[in-house]
Formats: structure tokens, sequence, C-alpha cells
């Protein structure tokens, strides 16, 4: 085992570097792409796969990638200077390593690298976006020489696009002004309530003196209960905010924040305040909240609708959820925006087909017996017959581990069976079956490696009064149980992904990569396995094999995401 | 109806029955001041001309704030109106301000009758004929109008 040895040398430079920059990196992900030596040592030991050749001139080209990044920055919206711009997200990394007091000066002098399956993205706190908000206002009313109400209105307008606001103002301001829902005289006249005699409302018709009566400079006045109502509804049940219009008929004047300050009560302004940042994070692009359900972050990210054939931009939320900055599913990487959404449709409509599949049960392909899966390991042994098969394809396990044995790849047939319609559907169903089997089993299999891992740890707790191992000392069960769920969301989605992939010689790279790290993976959860009492001393076995899964999911990662980028990848189907 | 009538809905229904809009009727129920029976004449020159429709309409709690519903009970043969009488224009949905009133709203249904528009259809096939043998769905609802909507 000359490679088991050589390895964990590399994880152990692998783990250290990754553990200190783990900690609290507000803002993004960046920094876990630096370690450059120590990823050459690792493709070093690691069995020679031909992608540790490509992934390593990958590591040298990291030009393609930054010019997607300054794309994003520049992109034809031109995203403006005052909302993060490119300049400020290099003083954030710059804080980030001098926080990181750990880093080397060596660390330091490299430039940050980021892998083919990274993209650089930011998490804003309510607050912050709140600020950013605040600062563009102000930045334009200053320059427009408008209230900043009817600057966040003109704003809102263009959708917070800075530069056409501007362009439009100086080309035409009375027009702008009038589109916008302003009208002029915007600086004369602050909002302001009023009793007005012989008035008589036109939505009440109440006419009793003393009527208290608001309008803004439209002229449309109405009663204050009137419009309270009016703009109660509004914001409550309808949740609309920056675009809520006079009452009056027909008109197009918006109601700026100040006049409803004046209007209506604080509960209500809240909530209107709280609609406006949800229309500010919807009108931007590059921003997006997280989905996450209570989560109140937005993260922003610069990859654009019309690269996500090429990327697939995973962002890490600070509540921990990890999801698809395109399209805001949880992280589906390897397999783009678009074949996730079919394949799931897909799923959908072949539910009856594929559910038998994901059944518990299984029987033992020697004895027959029933086998119940209760763990996420796929290794089983029959209990009667001592059989030990694979439950994903229920092949000898043995087997499993040897070079010619492919259990994640689906062998077409040969055309001659194939020849009529019949056979044809037949072998397309077997196809879809067999990732559709892969996929479903690591998505249960995940589920059943969380319930083992918390009987798990209840029990380590138990043992830790009895064999004073320290709460740290049994942290490298969670480490273990987090790798085995992120690794098992990777693998899932890589057998979506190879359903829709087309053979080239590619492929076979990515099969292999693929094989290697579900080895991994079973290997760990297989771990799970073992009796309460023998896995303390199974510590430095399971942290191995954690940091050897994470490993090969980044290679994995990373290897897909290089040829997608450089659309080396063929699909069987249109990536639209 | 514990809740008193607003005194809105009282001054709109007086002012309905003193200065009635030409071709426009509306006579609420005697047991429900908040339904109305409508009736409304087709625009002179339109294909509904000479006939003589009924609608029903309902003032719902939050009215004004909210627009009151109307639905044609007479059938008729028309791009924006569909099969079970409900009518697509704009001021009864997006555009309800609560300044509007019954009268500007059954003015803006007549309208309708005078200007139907079969770009933004609420009853497709009937705005498929409209835009492609316009001589041909003037003349069915100009029978539809014949057949269904004369004065009792
Ligand atoms: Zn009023
Ligand atoms: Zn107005
Ligand atoms: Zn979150
Ligand atoms: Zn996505
Ligand atoms: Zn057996
Ligand atoms: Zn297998």
């Amino acid at each position: 085992m000359p490679i088991a040895t050589r390895k964990r040398k590399a994880d152990s430079t692998t783990a250290s570097a990754d553990a200190t920059s783990e900690p609290q990196r507000k803002l993004t992900k960046v920094s876990k792409a630096l370690q450059k030596d120590s990823i050459s040592q690792e493709q070093a030991a690691l069995p020679a796969t031909p992608q540790t050749l490509t992934s390593d001139k990958g590591m040298d080209s990291d030009d393609d990638f930054n010019s997607v990044a300054s794309s994003m920055d520049l992109g034809e919206e031109m995203s403006s200077s005052v909302d993060f711009g490119a300049g400020e997200s290099d003083v954030d990394i710059d804080d980030d390593y001098q926080d990181d007091g750990a880093f080397d000066a060596t660390a330091k002098d490299l430039a940050p690298k980021r892998k083919h399956f990274e993209v650089e993205f930011k998490v804003y706190s309510p607050q912050d976006i709140q600020s950013q908000q605040d600062t563009q206002i102000a930045e334009v009313a200053n320059l427009l020489e408008q209230p900043s109400e009817a600057t966040a209105i003109l704003l809102r307008h263009t959708r917070w696009n800075k530069e056409r606001l501007i362009e439009q103002y100086m080309d035409n301001q009375e027009q702008m002004l009038d589109k916008a829902g302003l009208g002029q005289e915007i600086n004369q006249n602050p909002p302001r309530v009023v009793v007005k005699n012989g008035f008589t409302c036109d939505i009440c018709c109440e006419d009793g003196p003393g009527l208290e009566t608001f309008a803004m400079n439209c002229n449309h006045r109405f009663c204050t209960d009137c419009y309270r109502q009016y703009l109660t509804q509004k914001i409550k049940d309808e949740g609309e905010a920056a675009r809520i219009k006079c009452p009056g008929d027909g008109c197009r004047k918006i109601i700026d924040a100040k006049s409803l300050d004046l209007l209506v009560p604080n509960e209500l302004t809240d909530r209107y305040h709280q609609l406006l940042m949800r229309t500010y994070v919807d009108d931007k692009e590059s921003l997006k909240w997280c989905p996450a359900p209570n989560c109140v972050y937005a993260v922003e990210c610069g990859v654009k609708k019309r690269d996500l054939n090429k990327i697939v931009p995973t962002v890490h939320c600070e509540c921990k959820q990890s999801f698809c900055f395109g399209c805001t599913l949880p992280d589906h990487q390897p397999c783009p925006c678009v074949l996730v959404k079919r394949w799931i449709k897909k799923c959908e409509d072949d539910s009856e087909t594929a559910n038998w599949i994901s059944a518990n049960t299984k029987e033992c392909p020697k004895c027959n017996s029933t086998i119940e899966k209760n763990g996420g390991c796929n290794h089983m042994t029959c209990r009667k017959c001592k059989n030990e098969f694979c439950w994903m394809c229920m092949g000898l396990w043995s087997e499993h581990g040897t070079s010619w044995y492919n259990c994640n790849r689906f062998e077409e047939r040969s055309g001659t069976d194939a020849r009529d319609a019949q056979a044809k559907s037949r072998q397309s169903l077997e196809r879809y079956l067999h990732y559709y089997n892969r996929y479903a089993n690591h998505e249960q299999s995940a589920r059943l490696d969380k319930d083992i891992f918390h009987k798990t740890e209840r029990k380590m707790t138990l043992l830790q009064s009895t064999s004073g191992m320290s709460w740290i000392e049994v942290q490298f069960m969670e480490a273990a149980s987090q790798a085995l769920q992120q690794c098992r969301q990777t693998l899932k989605w890589t057998y979506a992904f190879a359903y829709y992939l087309a053979r080239n010689n590619q492929t076979e790279i990515f099969e292999d990569n693929q094989k290697d790290l579900e080895m991994a993976v079973e290997n760990l959860s297989e771990m799970f396995e073992k009796p309460t009492d023998q896995l303390a001393g199974l510590k430095v076995e399971m942290m191995d094999k954690t940091t050897y899964c994470m490993r090969r999911r980044v290679i994995l990662l990373d290897d897909t995401a290089k040829n997608l980028k450089e659309e080396t990848w063929k699909f069987n189907v249109e990536l639209r | 109806m514990t809740t008193p009538l607003p005194k809105r809905i009282i001054k709109e229904t007086e002012r309905l029955q003193s200065e009635p809009v030409p071709g426009i009727s509306a006579v609420p129920h005697d047991d429900n001041a908040r339904y109305f029976d409508v009736n409304v004449e087709g625009p002179g020159g339109s294909c509904y001309e000479g006939g003589v429709f009924s609608l029903e309409l309902f003032l719902p709690d939050d009215y004004p704030m909210c627009p009151p519903r109307i639905r044609f009970l007479t059938r008729i043969y028309h791009p924006n109106i569909d099969r079970l009488g409900r009518i697509c224009l704009d001021v009864l949905k997006n555009n309800w301000s609560p300044a509007l009133q019954i009268r500007t709203i059954l003015l803006s249904i007549q309208a309708l009758l005078g200007a139907p528009n079969p770009e933004d259809p609420l009853n497709e096939a009937v705005a498929k004929q409209w835009k492609e043998n316009q001589a041909e769905a003037i003349k069915t609802a100009r029978e539809w109008t014949e057949k269904f909507a004369q004065k009792k």
C-alpha cells in the first residue's frame, strides 16, 4: 500500500491548509483554492489517472476563469462601481488573509487561485443590503440634486441601473421624472397632512369639518383615512412597495417613502422597507436571496444567466446552505442548471416506473432472502448466506475495487438486439433506470448516512463518559458525516449529468472520477456501521478517509467544471 | 348585512338614480344594497347596437379599495368577454383606483362594447375569429345581439 502512505502525507498538507482558511471567512470561498503546492503533491501521489494531468494544466490556466470573473464585474449592464466593485472584493480577500494569523508569507504571496468549479461570491446581511441601497441613493441624489426619496424612486424605476438613470436624466430630465412617476417640483412642497375647508373625499364621500387630507404634488387629494387604508392594502395584501401609485384614477405618481411614513403606522413602514429590500434584490441580476427557509441573507454573484451552460455557480450562505446561484436549487454540481431542470421533470414524469427501484428492501442475488437497507453504505452482506454484494448494481462486492468493474457505467448493448422499436424503447428505459437508480440511491443513502450518524453520535456521547474521550475528539465523526453528505450530493448529480452525457474521450475520465469518488464514499460510509466501541480507535483512519473523499470530490468537480467551461462535453440533448 | 352601508355606497346609489347615465341603469336589490341589477345598451354604431345587455354587479366588503365584481348575464359575442360573462378590463384589475365609481366602470364597459380588443383576448376563439375574419365576427356579434339581447 505505498499509495496509501504517500497519500496520507499529501492529505496532511491539504488538511492543515484547509483548517486554517476555513474559520469564519465571512464572505467567501476563494480562500480554499490556494494550496497550489499541496495539490501538485497530491497529483503525484494519486493513482495516475489522466485527469490529474489535465487539472494540473488547469491550475496554471486560471486566466480563462478570471476572464469569466471580469466579465461578471464589467457586464453589459456595467454594474456600478458603488456596489461591490472588483477592487473592493480584492481588498476583502486580502483582509481575509491578514485576519488569518496562521497563514505564512509564502501562502500570502501566492495569488488567490480559484478552482474551476468555484465562483466568487459574497454574502450580505439585510443591514449590508440596506446600506448598499443607501450609499447608491446618496451618491446619485448628490449628482442629480434631487431629494433622496425621489432618487430612490428613480433608481427603482431603472432597476438600480445607475448609469442608465443618469444618462436618461441628463438627456431629458422632465421625461425621466415623469416616466418614473415623479412629476416636477419634487423639491418644493414636502409632503404634509392638511385640513381643507369644504373638502369632500372622493373615496369615502366624507366631508365633515376638520377632515385630514393628503395629496402628493399630483394634487389628487383624499382623506388620510382612505389614503392609509389604500396603502395598507397595497403593502399588506398585495405585497407592493416600490411601485405603489397614487390612488387617483389614472395617476401614475409613485408614493415615496417620506409620504408613506407620514400616513401609515410603524409596523407597516417596516413591512414596506422589507418589501423595498426584496425588490432591490429581485431587481439586480447579481443578487439573490438565500433559498433556505427563514434565512435573511442575500448572495451576490457575477455569473450571468447566459453563462449557465458553462458554469454551475454553487454559492455558500452564512447559514450553511449551499445553493446554485443560477436556479437557487440546492447545490447540484457538476450538473448544469438546464440539465437539472430536465432531469427533475423527467423523474417526475417517470416516477411510477422508477419508484420500485428506490425501495428499501431487495433480495439477495444469491439466496433470495429479503435484505433491508438501514445504513447509507451500499456494501451489503446477506445475513443468511454471507454473500457480499453491491446494493446499486447487485453485483459482487469483491469485484468493485478492481479496474474492470463498472458499477457506475451503463453498458450500451450492441446494436443487434436493439433493432426494433420495442427493444429500443426497452433499452432507453433501462438506460434511464440505470442512472435513476444510482441517483435515487445516493439521495437515499445520504439520508440513511445521516440517521446512522445521529445514532452513532448519541452512542458516542454515552461513550465519552466511559472512555474519557472529550467532545473535541469525537468531532471527526461530525466531519466525516458532513463529507458523506456533500459527496453523496455530488455523486447524485453526477448520475443525472451522466444520463445526458454523450460518449467521447472525456467521459471515460469522468466515469473513473465518479467511480473513485463512489468507492471513497462507500469506504467511509462503511465505517459508520462499525460497533461504537471500536470507533474511537478508528479515528485516524476515519479522518484519512474523510480527507480522501473530499479530495476525490474536488478532483471530479474540477474536471467536470473545466470541461464544461471549455465546452468539451458533448450532451445528447440541447443545452437550452 | 350587519355593518351599516358606507356613505360612499349610499351616495353613489343616490346619484345613479338622480342623474342616470344615458343608456345605462343600475338598481340595487331591496334586500342587498351591495347587489345591483345592471342594464347596458349597446353603443350606437357598434355591432351591439339595439341590444340591451344585463349584468350583475356586486360591491365587496372592501369596496372601493377593491373593484366591484361585474359579470354579463346576457350572452354576448365579444373577444374580451368569456362564456361565463367575465370581463377583461384593466380598470377592473390592475388599473382599479378607489376614486373610480360604479358609473365610470359601467361607462368603460359600454366603451369596451364599442371597441373590442382582440389583442388582449379573454375569449381566444372569438378573438381569433375577430383577427382572421372581422366581417364574419361582426356578423356573428350582430346575430347574437338579436338573438339574446332584446329588450323584454
Ligand atoms: Zn376618504
Ligand atoms: Zn395622483
Ligand atoms: Zn442562507
Ligand atoms: Zn442551478
Ligand atoms: Zn444471501
Ligand atoms: Zn455496484
